[in-house]
């Protein structure tokens, strides 16, 4: 059956045909014809001296077409970076390592087995060298990780001196004295937000393949961002952007790892050219785990001033961030997305220092909410020691500070201007649907028997829909990449002669289901079924200019676009329409698969006869340019402030330290929504992975920098037994930001659920006197705070 | 061997797993490789009826065996349950674990065609999906599992879904 009333509508995706039968098309399902096979020599050892590199063994290995080391590709120059803070990353190593999994030599061999046999035979002898792993070392430069830079602190970001032309006002004086009133109240919490492996289940993939004869490049990568990594290819290997076509096909999750250019793309580009046929890699899980980028790991102390009936005077972080070794896309730059949303959804002075380290551990990077969830853990997580410590409701003092709706757009101490919101509103709904005043009881009744049972509150406001052009004024630049500078978005809009739709976007998906909201967006502009509406994204070769999926921006940025150029292709049939009937544009309404005269039914034109005229010179108005197409881009103002409250229900065992959610209930507000059904699924998603990180999830190295969770056996994902359904539900505060009205809900999950829980966990454990535990909440570690607590 | 119906027969080297030779070979490609160990299921195949993943065994040990992938599953055109449930209830997003989480799921429904909540998340727990926090995974199986049973499916939890 058609379907044409669709904003608002759950859709079936379109994606879901083809990969629920196993015909979906990720690019390790692909094997070109004498496609050769890549595996990389990756350093054992977190910080060495290289003393001896022998590829000679390799090279007489069975099934082995070649070896290649740093000399063999430094001239390509090391991996570009967006915001080149910090070392940049070698190719391949450059006579030294700085962190387990750096790539030190690649061997291309006739299959993946020979390949890693090869690895294997070659010989390294490393001097090892003592790696700077733990922060605060790290930070004293009592051992520099790299001699070249000035300081292992890479960049010390703060509230009012990020970017200077903003001129901002510094608080730190203010947060300072409203520490020294008289009826102050002073909360500090010393807080770790540990160092995650994104994990995308599909491992990154790349299949490269130089054509002499054109002296062009074909590219497949698993990559959330097709056009940034054929820029870097084009601008690295100094070709025409013409000459480099990547290919994003089905991507199996990203969660921001997969918006990085990484150096094996780049490598198994130039392999392909220097031997003339395709070449592929595929990661193992172990690669995934140490040579693909990590997020969070940060340590701080978050400390909240307010007055005893719970009114905020000034909130204080202290905080390190860790980067790595090496630069890689935004690597410096994820701070300073937490920091726009230092304040959350509060109206209060803020002084925020977070200093960017580097260590000699796998670089970090954008990982679902990229500093937004580690900004907002810090604040959520002091707001609620301040509320326990001057017996005040959690969700009581958090209203007490909200910004007001008529206070909006709100302009905070960053510079940066909420769009909207209705922060009560959405506490308000809430408390309904959790049945708030009931679970205070119950827990009441729990801890009568001797159950720790505890409810936590989380509130969130994040920042996202990147496309502002003053992004790249402050120093988020694509053209690094050889892109246009800025964020913005595009998409294409084209009624082809039979009247169906094709529609082409700059996104990279890799999940977020946009054939189906595309097809919806363009679907209900034009009046034509989504069926008749094919969308396609991650072909640079065929695709407007795009940056990519990340930072939930793709709906309000190109969605926006999208949907302009839809208004465009409208009014050009309106006018074709008119032609046809002879009668003024103005009047032709669009309805039912086709366009008639309004007041009219009956003089009727339908969308074939329309399209059908638009492709032939004689049948549309001399006036106008053939076909029926457009093509929109979209620049945004201001980015966007989604938000939201969470509320978690938990219960420990007190003998094993077993954290159970009992329950879990999220209110949040992405503006207008195109699907229910997938901003449901988005933030399913993202609170999983916030209760992942909140109770399961760490990235481990130990002292000698060794990575000790290497794979999912040592780093617990959650698993469908460890999470319970989860109670969704949203209020609707549009943006004006964009003509759609829309926020963005990648990652509001995620940055709404780990404070959620650990609030839940401490709250339940608050009458043994447990005031915090860092993540993830293991069952030893809560053990152990029991122990101390009681002790 | 038999695959999906159709005897195989090949010579392949000591130490070719399964799941490459399924994907290389016989370049059924739905069954994926998540993590080469064993832990995230995206491997999952039946063998000879049973849930196996297909990375931990050998193709040598599938001598002889029957074995179901992905693309066996649906039956003369029409989708099994599981993955109509899938598709109906939003359980997938990137789709990469998919094939394995079906395999697991509809090896479930053959054993207990009516599982409790709790059952169907311990049932699929040796499978792992990072994009939908398994809540409509559920779903999807609970609809399939409505529909083996020749029951009406529950609704969809979605706001504005009727």
């Amino acid at each position: 059956m058609a379907t044409t009333s669709v904003m608002g509508g759950a859709v079936k995706r379109r994606e879901d045909p083809a990969l629920i039968k196993g015909y979906g098309s990720f690019v390790d399902d692909m094997t070109p014809t004498r496609v050769a096979h890549v595996a990389f020599l990756r350093s054992p050892i977190a910080r060495a001296k290289i003393t001896k590199l022998d590829t000679s063994a390799a090279k007489e290995t069975e099934g082995v077409v070649a070896v290649y080391t740093h000399d063999d590709v430094s001239h390509l120059g090391p991996l570009l970076a967006q915001v080149p803070i910090g070392k940049l990353r070698p190719l391949l190593a450059d006579g030294e390592v700085n962190h387990v999994g750096e790539a030190i030599a690649m061997v291309v061999a006739e299959n993946r087995y020979a390949a890693q046999d090869a690895v294997d035979a070659i010989d390294v002898d490393y001097d090892v060298m003592t790696p700077v792993i733990d922060l605060k070392k790290a930070k004293s430069d009592e051992i520099k990780v790299h001699d070249e830079l000035e300081s292992n602190v890479l960049h010390t970001w703060t509230y009012h001196g990020y970017w200077d032309a903003l001129g901002l006002e510094d608080q730190t004086a203010e947060v300072d004295a409203a520490m020294e009133r008289d009826d102050a109240v002073v909360v500090s919490l010393e807080m770790t937000n540990q160092r995650l492996i994104p994990v995308a289940i599909e491992p990154r993939s790349v299949i490269a393949d130089w054509n002499p004869g054109y002296g062009s490049f074909t590219i497949h990568s698993s990559t959330q961002v097709p056009h940034a990594l054929g820029g870097a290819v084009s601008k690295m290997f100094g070709l025409k952007s013409t000459d480099v076509r990547v290919i994003a096909p089905e991507v199996g999750g990203g969660f921001g790892c997969k918006l990085n250019v990484y150096n094996d793309e780049i490598l198994v580009a130039f392999a392909s050219q220097a031997l003339g046929r395709p070449v592929k890699w595929t990661e193992t899980r172990r690669e995934a785990a140490g040579a693909t980028i990590h997020g969070r790991g940060w340590i701080g102390t978050a400390t909240l001033v307010g007055t005893k009936d719970g009114e905020f005077l000034g909130y204080k972080l202290e905080a390190i961030a860790d980067m790595g070794a090496y630069t890689q896309n935004f690597t410096v730059a994820i701070p300073l997305l937490g920091l726009w949303i230092a304040s959350g959804q509060y109206k209060m002075p803020v002084s925020w220092t977070v200093d960017c380290v580097v260590t000699n551990t796998m670089t970090t990077d954008a990982y679902r909410g990229a500093g937004r969830p580690e900004a907002i853990y810090y604040l959520e997580r002091v707001i609620d020691a301040y509320a326990r410590e001057i017996g005040m409701d959690p969700l009581d003092v958090r209203v007490k500070n909200f910004w007001q709706p008529d206070e909006f757009p709100a302009t905070m101490g960053c510079g940066f201007a909420l769009d909207s919101g209705d922060y009560e509103g959405a506490v308000e709904k809430l408390k309904a649907e959790a049945g708030y005043e009931d679970l205070l009881q119950k827990r009441e009744e729990a801890r009568a028997e001797g159950r720790h049972v505890g409810i936590g509150i989380g509130s969130y406001v994040e920042v996202c829909g990147f496309g502002p052009a003053v992004l790249a004024e402050i120093g988020f630049s694509w053209a690094n990449y050889g892109l246009p500078a800025s964020f913005n978005g595009s998409g294409i809009v084209r009624v082809n002669p039979d009247a169906t739709v094709t529609v082409v976007i700059g996104t990279g998906p890799t999940g977020q289901g946009h054939q189906t909201t595309w097809a919806q967006i363009v679907g209900d502009g034009l009046g034509i079924p989504v069926e008749d509406i094919k969308v396609l994204h991650g072909d640079t070769r065929e695709h407007p200019m795009g940056i990519g999926t990340f930072g939930s921006r793709s709906l309000s940025v190109d969605g926006a676009a999208t949907f302009e150029a839809t208004k465009k292709v409208r009014e050009k049939a309106a006018r074709i329409a008119a032609h046809i009937l002879e009668a003024s544009a103005d009047d032709i309404v669009f309805e039912d698969g086709g366009a008639h005269v309004a007041g009219s039914p009956d003089k009727r034109a339908e969308w074939a006869q329309i399209a059908k005229a638009a492709y032939q010179a004689h049948t549309s108005p001399e006036d106008l340019d053939s076909g029926l197409e457009a093509h929109t881009t979209f620049s945004p103002g201001n980015a966007t402030w989604p938000f939201g409250t969470h509320l978690a229900l938990v219960e420990v065992d007190s003998d094993t330290g077993d954290v159970k959610i009992l329950d879990y209930y999220a209110v949040d507000d992405c503006g207008n929504v195109v699907s229910p059904m997938i901003v449901n699924g988005q933030v399913h998603g993202g609170i999983a992975q916030g209760i992942g990180q909140a109770l399961f999830e760490d990235a481990v190295y130990d002292e000698a920098g060794n990575m000790l969770t290497g794979s999912l056996l040592d780093y617990p994902l959650p698993t469908a037994a460890d999470l319970p359904s989860l109670h969704l539900s949203h209020t609707v505060t549009p943006t004006d930001v964009n003509p759609m009205g829309v926020k963005g809900i990648g990652e509001a999950g995620t940055i709404g659920s780990a404070h959620t829980i650990v609030n839940a966990v401490v709250d339940a454990l608050s009458p043994l006197g447990v005031k915090h535990i860092d993540m993830p909440l293991r069952p030893k570690r809560v053990w152990a705070a029991i122990q101390e607590a009681s002790n | 061997m038999t695959v999906n119906g159709q005897e195989v027969t090949a010579d392949v080297e000591p130490r070719t797993l399964l799941v490459h030779f399924l994907r290389e070979n016989l370049r059924l490609t739905g069954t994926h490789v998540g993590c080469e160990t064993g832990y995230c299921g995206a491997c999952t195949i039946h063998v000879d009826g049973q849930p196996v993943k297909s990375c931990t065994m050998l193709a040598a040990q599938a001598d002889g065996a029957s074995v179901t992938t992905i693309e066996g599953l649906a039956q003369n055109g029409e989708l099994h349950p599981v993955q109509e449930g899938f598709w109906e209830r939003h359980g997938l997003q990137c789709g990469f674990c998919t094939p394995g989480m079906i395999m697991s799921a509809a090896a479930l429904l053959a054993e207990n065609d009516n599982p409790s909540e709790d059952q169907i998340r311990h049932g699929i727990e040796g499978n792992l999906c990072r994009c939908t926090g398994y809540h409509n995974i559920v779903r999807a199986v609970e609809y399939a599992g409505a529909k083996v049973r020749g029951e009406e499916p529950p609704a969809p939890d979605w706001e504005g879904a009727s």
